[in-house]
């Protein structure tokens, strides 16, 4: 066999799927050193740099983002089943949920509406109208379930995605010292207002700040996907109806 | 590990089939992950056998939305645009859910009888 040329191997390697699956890992892999090089600072967040990285990479290499999909669709398929595993931890926390049921039912249904309305609102009240409105709609919910929504209600799902992300970073930045200003000093409320309007991101962050606030932000993440998908179809789209109509 | 996966995947599966069977507005994996947690109160066994399945996929959970991610190159000239309205309503929006959900919590707390 005779050596190929380097654009002969280029040509292959750019379309075939091995080349992005492997790519996308190893932009993880950095971002997540980044982060834990930064002492887990929230504003360094993994999944932000990976997305640069790759971003900033199919720029350079002129790559279509069809063909960078072709070999991340292997990563995407397990949202899916990683949505379903959520079940597990939720049902690990099920004595916690029963001990403080009203006041965690109350705060999720407060927190899950405030969060859709608020961004809608906020979003329209600066001139956004149609599918950004839309992709807006589910920026609290955990991601995976955040782009079924996004897809359901007519947003575009890869901006939900980077929207979900940076809505995740916003919360894990402000959540201590906003509470820390308002004098909040029940942990379990701290955590599942964070959970609720930050999903995993802020989840990780109230674990890191108290144990307590960490269970009850994972049971807030895990509850909010639930309702969200359940009110976001009905309530968002004639939310944006009637604020841009 | 292959049992746990089917599982998962029973579930999302059967999730999907409900969704596009009943026209329901809702995400199949979501519905999938209530039949999972219907399923763990009926067997609780089912809980510790599937559990080093699920804690390796969720420990990884972030690096999933990543292909989803850099979909954002398509969307560049929106945040360009729209940047500085979206990251408002974000933020605000953020600040807003977190206190609605910290006061509504406790002021139910303290009616409840539930407080610490």
């Amino acid at each position: 066999m005779t050596p190929a040329d380097p654009t002969e191997i280029w040509t292959y390697l750019r379309q075939d799927p091995l080349l992005w699956l492997t790519a996308t890992l190893v932009a993880y892999g950095l971002g997540d050193l980044a982060f834990r090089r930064a002492g887990r600072r929230p504003l360094v967040n993994p999944v932000l740099v990976a997305v640069a990285l790759l971003a900033l990479l199919l720029r350079v290499t002129g790559t279509p983002y069809q063909s960078y999909f072709e070999g991340a669709q292997f990563v995407h398929f397990m949202l899916g089943p990683a949505t379903v595993a959520l079940a597990v931890p939720l049902y690990a926390n099920l004595r916690l949920i029963r001990s403080a049921f009203w006041p965690m039912l109350a705060a999720l249904a407060a927190g899950s509406v405030t969060a859709l309305v608020t961004a809608v609102a906020i979003g329209a009240a600066f001139g956004l109208r149609g599918e950004t409105l839309l992709s807006l709609a589910p920026k609290s919910v955990t991601a995976p379930v955040a782009l079924g929504v996004s897809e359901t209600i007519g947003g575009a799902p890869n901006l939900t995605a980077v929207l979900v992300i940076i809505t995740g970073i916003t919360g894990a930045v402000v959540a201590t010292p906003l509470l820390n200003l308002f004098r909040i000093r029940d942990w379990r409320a701290r955590g599942l207002a964070v959970g609720v309007a930050a999903h995993g991101i802020g989840t990780a962050r109230a674990f890191q700040v108290n144990e307590t606030a960490g269970a009850f932000a994972g049971i807030g993440m895990g509850l909010n996907a639930l309702l969200t998908a359940l009110i976001a179809p009905l309530l968002a789209p004639w939310l944006v109806a009637w604020l841009t109509g | 590990m292959i049992v746990n996966l089917v599982v998962l995947l029973a579930c999302q599966l059967a999730g999907e089939i409900a969704a596009r069977g009943l026209g329901l507005p809702v995400p199949g994996p979501v519905i999938g992950m209530a039949l999972l947690f219907a399923a763990l109160i009926l067997r609780p066994a089912l809980a510790e056998r599937i559990a080093p399945t699920t804690s390796a996929l969720l420990a990884h959970l972030s690096l999933l939305f990543v292909p989803a991610g850099v979909g954002v190159v398509g969307h560049l000239d929106t945040l360009g645009r729209d940047g500085v309205a979206l990251i408002a309503a974000l933020l605000l929006s953020t600040v807003a859910a977190i206190l609605a959900g910290v006061y509504v919590f406790l002021a139910v707390a303290r009616l409840s009888g539930a407080s610490e």
